[in-house]
């Protein structure tokens, strides 16, 4: 029985809901080009209000930071943090591809063995895939940084037209 | 313990999914009966027995199966009218829901006719609302330029009727309320504030929804100025099927209000121009109904008198009684809503410190326990707790004192796994 329940909250997992990581706020999304997205599981009512901040340099579209406020259950906050571990810094390209590989293990039903090279803390969530009804909890945050990160890429090739 | 249905294990026995377990072998221990209750065989068998035997669409059908079909329809209408002692039995509408029932009345309350609100016009709701008791509002309102106010309800999750005065005026054309709270369990004054709506003229309207399966309804016991125009409820919390709803609305308003959805059976002649209507109920029941439905529901609410509503009450607020002092010994747990048993339904939310709704009722899960974890339809209701969801425990006439035991000591070792305090 605890056994079950630990498939599901692994260590990792209750750590980083205890201690999240790169929590809060930051970013002006009215000046700096940083976007912010507000999405909610209308299922259960979590909620998360996160910026994405893009930065080029060299030709290369780097996430420069994500940032996000959020109230939910342990899954959704801890997949959320270690969403941000995984992505700030890394090109957008590289971002997405790591989104793409954490999607595919949430929709495998149990069935994907997850790439500690490419999710690191992410792999903690393979046993979420084994309960439907929590994988939305866990990817609240990453559909969410898709969309912001969507969002402003459009606003950045609009904005590069313009020049 | 006084008050339980004296015959508890046979009541039980009456439910054969109690019987199940978990896939681990663990007994069911079902508290989410605010969501949808069990079914007893009795109610299995009525639609089996009818899709087996006398399966015919219903009214138009010339022939044996037909008229069976007809009258084991009718027959169900019966027995919900009599469940909730009706005045007139043609006053029972079937629908698909109880959100289709009050989409039903807010819809037609929009279209020309004698009660058509407008704009000026108030309709008022509450804040304890399901969200099916909200937006249908929020859509009349909205579409006809009409105001939506609302009552507004204090940390002991009771409506503030001082505001009555102020909400409750000669522009009030609609008062609707839930009886009883799905998420607070509060029991609102039914007499009260359908006495204050009609003295200005105002239509009331009552989502019964979690009140039809814990209290004894008697229509046609109030006293006119203090029964409701409209109540609705649905089939699949009174231990009937889901796909079937009910309305009930006073003759008079029925036959004023324009008909809702077009189509077959609502008619009684159509020509290429113009149709005209058929008459209570059909009227507001176009195309083919829910026919086994309504033999299930008729099933469903015979168990339930059979039962006795009064005993069914009882047995209701002993559990809840029970449950809300084995609660109190979680720390860190806090109900939302009446503290108190007797003024209160079988509903109880509560937030457990540091740990998530979703987390609690998935512990809960795994140890074979079902309640519902969320905001159980009623966001604006969280929101005055300043809470984003909640846990609810929801029992019925099958609830056991023991599966109260294990819940509590579940929610202890909720704690435990989840290292609080």
């Amino acid at each position: 029985m605890s056994a079950e329940l630990d498939a599901l909250y692994q260590e990792i997992i209750l750590d980083h809901y205890k201690n999240p990581h790169h929590k809060g706020l930051r970013g002006d999304p009215s000046a700096d080009g940083t976007v912010e997205v507000h999405h909610v599981n209308p299922t259960c009512g979590d909620e998360v209000t996160l910026r994405v901040h893009l930065e080029e340099a060299d030709g290369v579209l780097r996430v420069q930071d994500v940032s996000y406020d959020a109230v939910g259950c342990s899954i959704s906050q801890a997949s959320t943090s270690v969403m941000t571990d995984l992505v700030i810094g890394k090109p957008v390209e590289e971002a997405m591809g790591v989104h793409e590989v954490f999607l595919t293990l949430m929709q495998g039903k149990g069935s994907v063995e997850p790439d500690e090279e490419v999710l690191e803390d992410g792999i903690a969530f393979a046993g979420v895939a084994k309960f439907p009804a929590r994988v939305k909890c866990a990817l609240l945050g990453w559909m969410a940084w898709k969309d912001a990160t969507s969002q402003s890429m459009t606003t950045t090739a609009q904005g590069g037209d313009d020049d | 313990m006084d008050g339980l249905l004296p015959d508890l294990d046979v009541v039980r026995k009456d439910f054969p999914i109690l019987g199940r377990t978990t896939v681990d072998g663990l007994p069911l221990v079902y508290l989410d009966s605010a969501n949808t209750s069990q079914k007893p065989q009795v109610v299995i068998d009525a639609m089996v027995d009818h899709l087996e035997r006398h399966n015919a669409n219903v009214a138009r059908a010339m022939h044996l199966l037909g008229a069976e079909a007809t009258e084991a329809f009718e027959g169900g209408r019966d027995k919900v009218a009599a469940f909730i002692g009706a005045p007139e039995r043609d006053e029972v509408i079937f629908t698909k829901n109880a959100s289709e029932a009050l989409n039903l009345v807010a819809q037609t309350l929009g279209l020309e006719g004698p009660h058509r609100v407008g704009p000026g016009d108030v309709v008022v709701t509450t804040e304890m609302e399901h969200h099916s008791n909200i937006v249908p509002w929020q859509m009349l309102t909205q579409r006809t330029g009409a105001e939506l106010r609302w009552f507004t309800f204090d940390e002991a999750g009771q409506l503030d009727l001082s505001q009555v005065d102020e909400l409750i005026t000669e522009r009030t054309k609609v008062v609707t309320f839930t009886w009883v709270s799905n998420m607070l369990g509060t029991v609102n004054p039914v007499a009260e504030l359908t006495r204050r709506a009609h003295e200005v003229g105002a239509i009331v309207v009552v989502d019964a929804s979690q009140a039809a399966p814990q209290l004894p309804i008697d229509l046609a016991a109030m006293p006119v100025e203090e029964r409701p125009d409209v109540v609705v409820f649905t089939g699949h919390k009174v231990v009937g099927p889901t796909g079937i709803g009910v309305l009930w609305g006073r003759r008079s308003l029925l036959e004023e209000l324009p008909p809702f959805l077009g189509g077959g059976e609502m008619i009684e002649t159509v020509t290429m121009e113009r149709s005209t209507y058929a008459g209570l109920p059909h009227k507001f029941e176009a195309g083919t109904p829910p026919i086994v439905e309504a033999v299930g529901l008729g099933a469903a609410v015979d168990y339930l008198a059979g039962l006795g509503m009064d005993a069914v009450h009882a047995h209701e607020q002993a559990i809840t009684a029970y449950a809300l002092e084995g609660l109190g010994t979680v720390p860190g747990l806090r109900v939302l809503g009446p503290l108190d048993a007797t003024q209160r339904g079988g509903a109880i939310s509560f937030e457990l410190a540091g740990v998530h709704p979703h987390d609690v009722a998935q512990v809960l899960d795994v140890r074979g326990i079902a309640v519902r974890a969320g905001h159980h339809c009623a966001r604006p209701a969280h929101a005055k707790f300043g809470v984003q969801s909640s846990t609810r425990m929801s029992s019925y006439v099958y609830t056991t004192p023991g599966e109260i035991d294990a819940l509590v000591e579940a929610l202890h070792y909720t704690r435990d796994y989840f290292k609080v305090g």
